[in-house]
């Protein structure tokens, strides 16, 4: 028996040369001590190949290492706004942690597995896969939350992630141990043949009923958002930029591969399951951030927003809310990253200067900064022409589409209240007077980092079919 | 009496008692112990039962690391009142108490009047799948994949645990 052909190698050459690049950072990092900038390079390389093979990849999908993983086609999709989230943090992640005292090399050593565990997720074809992969983004995100160890908001943010985050593993193992006990496997491939059968099982709905709670927890849905704002709120700025935009990308990119591509949902009680969460997280999500005062707070709040309008895509379950979605999570990883990115130019030591007051006559000094981030901003309010305005404008018709427009009047309405949080931050920079700056020069590096961001965030808002036409045919395993 | 239902019995009875011993004890540190003499017991049924693999991991698992982690907390708590851990009635016990009892009338239920709704055993398949040759082959040919993944995953455990603990970081 052949156990690893030619070809597994060559197709998943993205995944093998990001996680080697992470091994030789790590090296690298233990034998040139305090040089963090070898690991720094080390990792951008590593990413900016894979990148690269990843675009070479991205033809039709191809099983590979005895049907454990898909390279190429959806998983190439998800690995570019992984890759990109992971390109963005890294660049983003050297000045400010400079800033802040904590530059070390294992900073971008775990960047980089963290993004190989998301592209495992994206990639499983089998449930062993989906919980290695969630563990492996995890376990590093949960160092990563804490990576400011003087700090006591790090330290709360990183221990309830952790905890919460295992108690969301049990259910993940509960739900996967259920399904393989009535399946009698754990491929998703076998799985999807004999799903008709399967879903009559009790054992095996509660099973998926599982795998939803534990993946709602990784997206942070109403209402297993909790842990969501105070992590955000305590990991260092870029870290939070890297898990609301990568993190929650991967877990819907699973989400979507276990859920629609495998267990047909649409009809089924758990359609109805995942309107009512994506209805609520809504809701919840849009009407708490108008009462925040930190913006690290309002963003997060604002990502359990857009987890709503995302899953509403998911529970509509057509061809219109899978595209949609997949639109969404890159238009959504760009302006996400791109605001976070700019809080972290604004943030000084400590956590000062990240109230909403701090951008008080912000575009005074610097007039650039603020065009990007009011881009960011209409972007996420959804306003046209902007990416965020076409990704909501995809799930909310596919809702409607699969006759839940009660879905779709709610994310509407909901997207009104969050203009007034989102336009807040623009008022205060425009029409306000203050004193806020920048904290320190911004390196080059980032500012072409974050003006990337945008270009691609108004790019994709008046061309959004270069990315939909891509998503058709990544629906049939 | 066969062999095999002797050592069946001989090891249900220990576990049942061990298991007994351990809720009733005050001193945490003896609880443990007897926890720890069930974890063995156990780990002996599931011998009796062709599951080689999964007895030695759950000696090596449980009886081993899992039961150390619980010492060394009880040791570094430093325990000294014990009585108030112990004597503290509150909501909580209630509705334990209840649980308890409507599964065990649930469990009565099956045994006595329904034994036939029990999944039938597969003890040949058991036999085949649960030696330690068998995972191991799997794991090396059909989850060799998986297998490789699970090590980077522990290397960045490892990596993330020396980052938070260690010290001084300059």
């Amino acid at each position: 028996m052949i156990v690893i052909r030619l070809e597994d190698l060559l197709y998943s050459a993205p995944l093998l040369v990001l996680t080697s690049s992470g091994l030789l950072a790590l090296i690298a990092e233990a034998a040139g001590r305090d040089k963090p900038v070898i690991s720094y390079y080390t990792s951008l390389i590593g990413v900016i190949t894979s990148l690269i093979l990843t675009f070479l990849n991205l033809g039709a999908g191809v099983p590979v290492f005895n049907n454990m993983i898909l390279q190429g086609g959806y998983a190439a999709y998800c690995n570019l706004i992984f890759l990109s989230s992971a390109l963005l943090s890294i660049v983003l992640s050297r000045s400010y942690l400079e800033r802040m005292q904590y530059h070390r090399g294992e900073f971008y050593v775990l960047i980089v597995f963290a993004t190989a565990g998301m592209m495992l997720m994206a990639a499983a074809l089998d449930l062993t896969i989906v919980f290695l992969g969630i563990e492996l983004m995890s376990i590093c995100l949960y160092v990563l939350a804490g990576f400011m160890r003087k700090k006591e908001l790090a330290n709360e943010a990183a221990l309830k992630y952790f905890l919460l985050g295992a108690f969301a593993t049990g259910f993940l193992l509960y739900g996967i141990a259920l399904i393989y006990g009535t399946s009698g496997t754990t491929n998703l491939v076998v799985i999807s043949r004999s799903f008709a059968q399967l879903s009559g099982n009790s054992l095996f709905l509660i099973g998926c009923g599982m795998l939803i709670v534990a993946f709602s927890f990784k997206i942070a849905a109403v209402p297993f958002h909790m842990w969501a704002p105070d992590v955000y709120e305590g990991a260092p700025t870029t870290v939070t930029a890297f898990m609301s935009t990568g993190a929650k990308a991967a877990a819907f990119a699973t989400f979507v591969a276990v859920f629609v591509r495998v267990f047909d949902i649409p009809g089924t009680a758990l359609s109805s399951v995942l309107a009512l969460i994506a209805a609520a997280s809504m809701i919840v999500g849009n009407v708490t951030a108008i009462a925040q005062n930190n913006v690290k707070r309002m963003l997060a709040y604002s990502s359990i927003a857009h987890t709503g309008y995302m899953l509403s895509g998911i529970a509509a379950g057509n061809a219109e809310g899978e595209q949609g979605i997949l639109f969404y999570l890159v238009a959504y990883t760009f302006m996400n990253i791109g605001a976070f990115g700019i809080v972290s130019w604004v943030e000084q030591q400590e956590d000062r200067k990240l109230k909403f007051d701090d951008y008080a006559g912000f575009s005074a000094r610097q007039p650039a900064v603020a065009v990007l981030m009011s881009v960011f901003m209409f972007s996420l309010a959804g306003i046209p022409p902007f990416a965020g305005f076409f990704g909501k404008y995809y799930v909310f018709l596919a809702a409607v589409k699969a006759d839940m427009t009660w879905l779709a009047i709610i994310g509407v309405m909901t997207s009104l209240v969050s203009v007034y949080y989102y336009l807040r931050l623009v008022v205060l920079m425009y029409f306000c007077e203050g004193e806020s700056d920048v904290a320190a020069k911004v390196p080059l590096a980032a500012i072409s980092a974050v003006t990337l961001a945008a270009v691609l965030v108004i790019l994709l808002g008046i061309y959004p079919s270069l990315l939909v036409d891509m998503t058709k045919g990544f629906f049939k395993i | 009496m066969t062999l095999q239902s002797f050592l069946f019995y001989l090891l249900a009875v220990i576990s049942v008692g061990s298991a007994l011993l351990m809720v009733t004890r005050r001193n945490p540190v003896i609880a443990a112990l007897y926890l720890i003499l069930n974890f063995f017991a156990l780990g002996g049924l599931y011998l009796t039962l062709h599951a080689q693999f999964i007895a030695f991991i759950q000696i090596l698992v449980y009886a081993g690391a899992i039961m150390v982690l619980f010492l060394f907390v009880i040791m570094l708590l430093n325990l000294g009142d014990v009585k108030q851990l112990t004597e503290r009635v509150s909501y909580k016990k209630i509705i334990a108490a209840g649980l308890s009892f409507a599964l065990l009338m649930e469990m009565l239920y099956i045994f006595v009047y329904a034994p036939s709704d029990l999944p039938t055993s597969r003890f040949e398949q058991a036999a085949t799948i649960g030696t330690v040759e068998y995972i191991g082959k799997q794991l090396y040919t059909t989850f060799l994949f998986p297998f490789e993944v699970a090590s980077v995953l522990l290397l960045a455990a490892i990596v993330g645990a020396v980052i938070l603990a260690k010290r001084r970081l300059n």
